[in-house]
C-alpha cells in the first residue's frame, strides 16, 4: 500500500495532489465527527479538526470501556449458558 | 458554442491535470463512501454483535469463573471487542493489523516467553518521511503536534504519513462507532434479557 502513495511523490506536480488527498481526508474527518458537523462547515482549519478528530477518539474509547464494564457485569451476573446465547442471538437477528 | 471550445482550448493545458484531480477526488470519495458504508451499514453492526456474544462466551467458558472482584474485568471485554472489530476489517487497514499483531505478540511473548518486541520494532524502521506537503502544512507546530497525538491514538500508525495516517484515522472513527452502537445494543438486550428472566417467574409474556 505504501508504493501507491510513494508514486505520488515522484511525480513532478506530486505537492498539489498530495495536498488535494489531504483535503479531501481533512474533510472526510469533518464529516465523521458530530461535533464539527453539526456546528460549522467547511470552514474549519485543519489543526482544529485534528484536534477535534483526537478528543472524539479519546471520547470514544471511553466510551467503549464504560460500555466493556456493564457488559462485564452484566455477563458475570448472569451464568452464560446456551439458552441466554441463542436469545441473545435472536433479538440481535 | 464557439466560446465553449475557446475556453476549452484556453484551459487544454489544465484540463489534464484537473481530469486527473477530478478522477482522484472521485477515488477518494468512492474510498471513503465505501468506508462509511462498511461501517454504518446495519448488517455489518448486528454481525459484529454476534460475533462478539461468540467471542465472550468462548472467552468466560476458557477462563475458570472470571472473578468480577478483578478490576481487570472490563478489560477483558474490552480487548475482545477490539479484537472482533479489528477481524471485521479483514486486514484492510494498519490500525486492525496492528491490533490483531500486538494480541498475537503477546500471547507469544506469555507463552514462549521469547523477546518477540525487539525483533519487531527491528524490521520495521521508524525514518520520517518528509514530503513538500507535509513540511508545509507541519510548520505550525500546532499541527505537526497534533498530528503526533493523533498518530499515537490510533493503533499501529506511529510513523506514516500523513495522507495515510489521516485515511486511517477516518476509518478506526467508523469502526469505532459502530462498535459503540453495537456494544450499546447489545448491553440493553441483555440487561432487557435478564430482566425478563429474573422478573417473570411463573407469569407469561404477552
Amino acid at each position: 500500500m505504501s508504493s501507491r502513495r510513494s508514486r505520488s511523490r515522484q511525480s513532478p506536480g506530486s505537492s498539489r495532489i498530495t495536498e488535494d488527498q489531504i483535503a479531501d481526508l481533512v474533510s472526510k474527518l469533518q464529516r465523521l465527527i458530530p461535533e464539527i458537523r453539526n456546528r460549522h462547515s467547511d470552514r474549519v482549519s485543519a489543526s482544529k479538526v485534528l484536534q477535534e478528530t483526537c478528543n472524539y477518539i479519546r471520547s470514544l474509547h471511553r466510551e467503549v470501556d464504560d460500555l466493556s464494564e456493564r457488559l462485564t457485569e452484566l455477563l458475570a451476573s448472569s451464568d452464560t449458558d446456551s439458552d441466554q446465547a441463542a436469545i441473545i442471538r435472536s433479538l440481535l437477528m | 458554442m464557439d466560446s465553449n471550445n475557446f475556453f476549452h482550448d484556453l484551459h487544454a493545458d489544465t484540463s489534464l491535470e484537473s481530469s486527473r484531480k477530478k478522477r482522484r477526488k472521485i477515488e477518494a470519495e468512492s474510498h471513503s463512501s465505501e468506508t462509511e458504508i462498511k461501517w454504518k451499514s446495519e448488517s455489518a453492526q448486528r454481525i459484529y454483535a454476534v460475533k462478539l456474544v461468540e467471542a465472550l462466551q468462548r472467552t468466560s467458558s476458557q477462563n475458570a469463573p472470571p472473578a468480577p472482584s478483578e478490576a481487570a474485568g472490563g478489560r477483558v471485554v474490552r480487548d475482545v471487542a477490539d479484537r472482533v472489530l479489528a477481524m471485521a476489517a479483514k486486514g484492510r487497514t494498519r490500525w486492525s493489523r496492528a491490533i490483531l499483531a500486538s494480541r498475537l505478540r503477546l500471547t507469544m511473548l506469555r507463552r514462549h516467553r521469547k523477546v518477540k518486541k525487539a525483533s519487531g520494532s527491528a524490521s520495521r524502521p521508524r525514518k520520517p518521511l518528509p514530503t513538500a506537503v507535509e513540511d508545509r502544512k507541519n510548520r505550525l507546530p500546532a499541527v505537526g503536534n497534533r498530528v503526533k497525538i493523533l498518530s499515537r491514538l490510533v493503533p499501529g500508525c506511529k510513523g506514516i504519513p500523513v495522507t495515510n495516517l489521516l485515511e486511517e484515522a477516518g476509518d478506526y472513527i467508523a469502526a469505532l462507532q459502530m462498535q459503540v452502537r453495537a456494544m450499546t445494543a447489545l448491553t440493553e438486550i441483555i440487561s432487557v434479557s435478564q430482566g425478563d428472566r429474573l422478573g417473570s417467574s411463573s407469569s407469561s409474556q404477552a
